[in-house]
């Protein structure tokens, strides 16, 4: 028995320490190699230690395997792949410092990374002026179209209005609780949330707006603001941006309160299978979340995937979820779009990627547009007691819109990079150079 | 006399239907049932309402089973099955029956478990359960179905328990309100019923009513809606103080131990969270050890964490004394960056070991749910925090008054050169106060594991904030830290409804900033020779 205990207790340190050296062996044998046989880079700008770890690790671990199964299958180009991972440690001004040593240092073709706005914001001018590519997986506020970025997440129109639409379908809500973490993606989806539900009559005394701090932790007098917001007659229901790691308290609060999906449900755009890895997801049955993938979807592909990524992690409770879908996309069309070009060239790669299509792994075929978005279904998930999702909606491949159609500042604006070659073109005035807002 | 008459054929009405549902067709419970196995929510709606009316003795048990997905079907077969703990009942029957094949669950959605918890309360309103029929009641409150009226009446006449029928009454004081036929006089008894009730449930009953109501019901309502607003505005007060409490309780647990290591040893310890983060860790393995090998004593794993998380956090605590921090001693700018290099290196390690996403700790049953005191709503797992915080305070101020330690401990912070001259091993003493501040820390852990995340980030949101209840309360003064931190907790959630979380910390910092100016020892200054040393 103790012997037993020890063996679980050790294993994990053990095998990571063997990664460790086996990683800095390979390393140091790929440098080796790399003199005799020419490889093709691929740069992985994901934290790997510091508050976004808990989300970023596990994208580095979907890239590397997507590469070591690259390589199986003979490569790109006739070479192989190469990871180069880095860990910009949850900093912002450090994701350009690490995205300036990949590309000019390292000479990665590409770079897939970024989980935040504000690190995708913060190494943007470095893309841009070393003139690379970088593959951004995360669902995010819009607003955005640049030469450089390809972005593989839900744009707003690919998430939280189709969630809208959905609760005041089928759930008859009529009264609005936004709840966010103080920050630019939750305001921005917000902002463009408030003015959806108000062109379609909703009034304002409807709408309850609510920031928290990050790594909010007292959710009592905001749950029973919300308790009391939703006792005037009308169905309500929360729909949530609080981020990540506020989620757990906030959560727990909901359920020693008391309030069940039954009478205020609550959608959310940052709560997926690994966030919910940390609670008792007992008291949330019920509870919504807006993804365009979820672990539980039933079709071929998927079932594959989910095998091989816990044959790679070698751990077979480890959950996937829709960051990881994106990335899985995102690889799969610069890949395409390398053979179609024959050349990791920056501009050619660049060119060729719109059209790219590529299979998601819900069944449907994904496709590059020439706003760098992509198409994508979008997914409405009810949670199971096993911490996983039961979808209860799909929609068809909904195509992303760089500038949000609901607000005022950005509704004129396109991003085409195919015709046009700009990321802000306003279709009123026929200039490229709008502003969004 | 009319009432009662009503009641009356109401209660023989009842009876009549309970007599004959059993009577009614056993093929319509079949092939309702076998509509569960289409695996559309369409389908297992009608299914839900069919289940309900043929009056099957199966009928409820088949109805809570889907409520709490055990309702199963055979994809080959069609048939459908209870998932009864380790056994496999046939719903048809209620039999054991082996396990076939493969079983698949039966989906249900939000607006499927709301029909469910109406169809339930319908069925189990004259159970012999009290526990059942309350339920019951609370579930037609809630779907205000008038079909439920004839039942409801029966139901009442019946029940002897006060609180119980009281709960019937408004249930059917809430079908009433919902009925198109019913007449304008008993609405209005209605009205006074739910007006009565006076919660959350009731305001949002009556703000909802139907647009076909009569004028005069209408106006009733309002009035009583009013009512019950000023009610309730005024529990509001109360229920801010409650979780002010709460969050000082928190902020006190957080900030006792930095009240020893830093308030009475003077060493400024950014490591202080990351005591509190492996305290909760501790937590968590005892509770994968729990669930792995004795899951009976799972509602124990916090009183069996609470010693352990002492010793290693302690134990970790007096390691960084002796290998760090008494080198450092009278040199605080370097103390502080040691130990925020410190910290930095304990998250990491703790993220290497553990994996850096969150680690789920269980509450035990006795730390879940509420209960309703008045009209406010008070956690288990709260109150049970502040009971705990004030016990290790009071632990602590009496070992530090009546135990050898805690004397050896204040002569040594009093005087160092006089303590060491009158025998007392100060590095000791050094060691072991340090250790018993990481100690407390690492206990806070356990009690905080049941509030926030367990990640390796855990410690970092409590470091400011048990800083500024140290500072504020009085450097080396622990009820200084007691009454810093219930002020803090009560200021921070009676600003936060008015100003927002946002908003409100930051007015807290600029309060507290303001009044370090004008009393830069905080509350409770401590005086004597003692204080320049």
């Amino acid at each position: 028995m103790l012997t037993s205990i020890r063996v679980v207790a050790e294993r994990p340190i053990a095998r990571r320490w063997l990664a460790a050296t086996a990683g800095l062996a390979l390393s140091l044998a790929a440098t080796v190699a790399a003199k005799a046989q020419e490889t093709i880079k691929v740069g992985i700008l994901h934290s790997l230690s510091g508050t976004m770890a808990i989300s970023e690790t596990t994208l580095k671990d979907v890239m590397l395997m997507l590469i070591d199964e690259q390589n199986k299958k003979g490569g790109l180009l006739g070479k192989k792949l190469e990871a180069v991972v880095v860990d910009p440690a949850s900093n912002w001004p450090l994701f350009a410092e690490k995205a300036r040593e990949l590309i000019s240092k390292n000479k990665v073709a590409v770079v897939f990374g970024c989980w935040t706005s504000v690190s995708r914001k913060s190494v943007l001018p470095v893309f841009k002026e070393l003139n690379s590519i970088l593959f951004y997986p995360v669902q995010y506020e819009g607003e955005e179209s640049e030469r450089n970025v390809f972005y593989t997440g839900a744009a707003p129109n690919q998430q939280a209005i189709p969630a809208v639409d959905y609760l005041a379908k089928e759930e008859k809500i009529q009264r609005w609780v936004l709840a966010g973490t103080d920050y630019v993606y939750p305001r921005t989806t917000n902002k463009i949330i408030e003015a959806y539900l108000k062109s379609k009559g909703v009034k304002q005394e409807d709408i309850m707006i609510n920031y928290t701090p990050f790594g909010h932790s007292d959710w009592q007098t905001i749950v029973s603001d919300i308790k009391k917001f939703g006792s005037a007659g009308k169905k309500t229901a929360v729909v949530s941006t609080i981020n990540g790691d506020a989620n757990v308290p906030f959560y727990k609060e909901l359920g020693n309160q008391g309030v069940s999906a039954k009478n205020i449900p609550v959608v959310a755009f940052s709560v997926g299978e690994e966030e919910l890895a940390g609670i008792d997801t007992k008291p949330l049955l019920g509870h919504l979340a807006a993804w365009n993938y979820f672990q539980s979807v039933k079709d071929k592909s998927n079932d594959e995937f989910i095998v091989k990524w816990k044959a790679f992690t070698k751990n077979p409770k480890r959950v996937t979820n829709d960051p990881m879908e994106a990335h899985v996309i995102g690889f799969a069309m610069w890949v395409k779009a390398v053979e179609k070009v024959k050349s990791t060239d920056p501009d050619k790669v660049i060119d060729a990627l719109p059209g790219i299509e590529a299979a998601n792994l819900t069944g449907g075929i994904s496709k590059m547009l020439p706003n760098h978005h992509i198409t994508k279904p979008v997914l409405i998930g009810e949670v199971r007691g096993d911490g996983q999702f039961d979808v209860v909606s799909k929609t068809g491949l909904v195509a992303g819109d760089a500038w949000s159609k609901e607000l005022p500042g950005s509704k004129d604006l396109i991003g085409d990079w195919v015709t046009l070659k700009c990321g802000n073109y306003n279709t009123k005035t026929k200039k490229c150079g709008g502003q969004g807002s | 006399m009319r009432m009662f008459c009503d009641r009356l054929v109401a209660f023989v009405l009842a009876f009549g239907l309970l007599l004959a549902a059993p009577a009614g067709n056993a093929q319509t419970f079949d092939a309702a049932l076998t509509k569960f196995s289409a695996d559309s929510f369409g389908d297992t709606e009608e299914a839900i309402a069919a289940v309900a009316a043929s009056g099957n003795r199966m009928a409820a048990q088949v109805l809570e089973a889907l409520q709490d997905a055990r309702l199963a079907f055979d994809p080959a077969s069609k048939k459908i099955y209870i998932k009864d703990k380790d056994r496999v009942l046939d719903a048809l029957t209620g039999n054991p029956v082996p396990a076939s094949g493969e079983l698949e669950t039966v989906r249900v959605n939000n607006r499927l478990r709301r029909s469910i918890e109406a169809a339930i309360g319908g069925l189990t309103l004259l159970s012999p359960d009290p526990a059942k029929r309350f339920e019951a009641a609370q579930a037609v409150f809630k779907s205000r179905d008038a079909k439920l009226m004839p039942l409801l009446d029966a139901a009442i006449a019946k029940e002897s328990d006060a609180s119980l029928k009281r709960a019937l009454l408004e249930a059917r004081a809430a079908a009433i309100l919902n009925a198109e036929e019913a007449g304008e006089a008993d609405k209005i008894d209605a009205v006074a019923v739910i007006r009565a009730r006076g919660d959350q449930d009731a305001l949002g009953l009556l703000s909802g009513l139907p647009a076909s109501s009569p004028p005069a019901v209408a106006r009733a309502a309002q009035a009583a809606v009013g009512a019950i607003q000023n009610q309730l505005e005024m529990w509001a007060g109360v229920q801010n103080a409650w979780y002010g409490l709460s969050l000082g309780s928190v902020l006190l647990l957080a900030a006792i131990g930095l009240a020893i290591t830093f308030g009475v040893m003077g060493v400024i310890n950014m490591a202080h969270g990351e005591m509190v983060m492996i305290g909760a860790y501790v937590t968590f393995s005892v509770q994968e050890l729990i669930r792995t090998y004795n899951p009976g004593l799972f509602d124990y794993s916090l009183l069996i964490a609470l010693p352990l998380a002492f010793i290693v956090a302690g134990a970790v605590g007096i390691a960084i004394e002796r290998s760090i921090i008494r080198f450092l001693y009278g040199r605080p700018l370097e103390t502080l960056l040691a130990t925020w290099g410190l910290s930095l290196i304990l998250q990491q390690a703790i993220r290497t070991m553990y994996g850096p996403t969150n680690r789920e700790v269980g509450n035990p049953s006795w730390m879940s749910g509420a209960f309703e005191l008045g009209q406010i709503n008070v956690t288990y797992g709260r109150m049970w925090i502040i009971c705990f915080t004030l016990v290790v305070f009071a632990a602590l101020l009496a070992m530090l008054r009546f135990t050898r330690l805690g004397l050896e401990m204040r002569a040594v912070t009093q005087n160092r050169a006089m303590a060491a001259s009158m025998g007392i091993r100060t590095s000791r003493i050094d060691a072991l106060t340090f250790g018993l501040g990481s100690g407390i820390a690492g206990i806070a852990g356990v009690a905080l594991s049941q509030i926030d995340n367990v990640s390796p980030n855990l410690g970092q949101g409590y470091i400011i904030d048990s800083f500024l209840v140290v500072v504020f309360g009085g450097v080396g003064n622990l009820w200084g830290t007691l009454v810093g931190a219930f002020t803090l907790g009560i200021a921070n959630k009676f600003l936060e409804p008015f100003a927002g979380a946002v908003l409100g910390k930051i007015a807290i910092l600029v309060l507290i900033i303001l009044f370090i100016q004008k009393r830069p020892r905080g509350m409770f200054a401590l005086k004597g020779r003692a204080v320049e040393s």
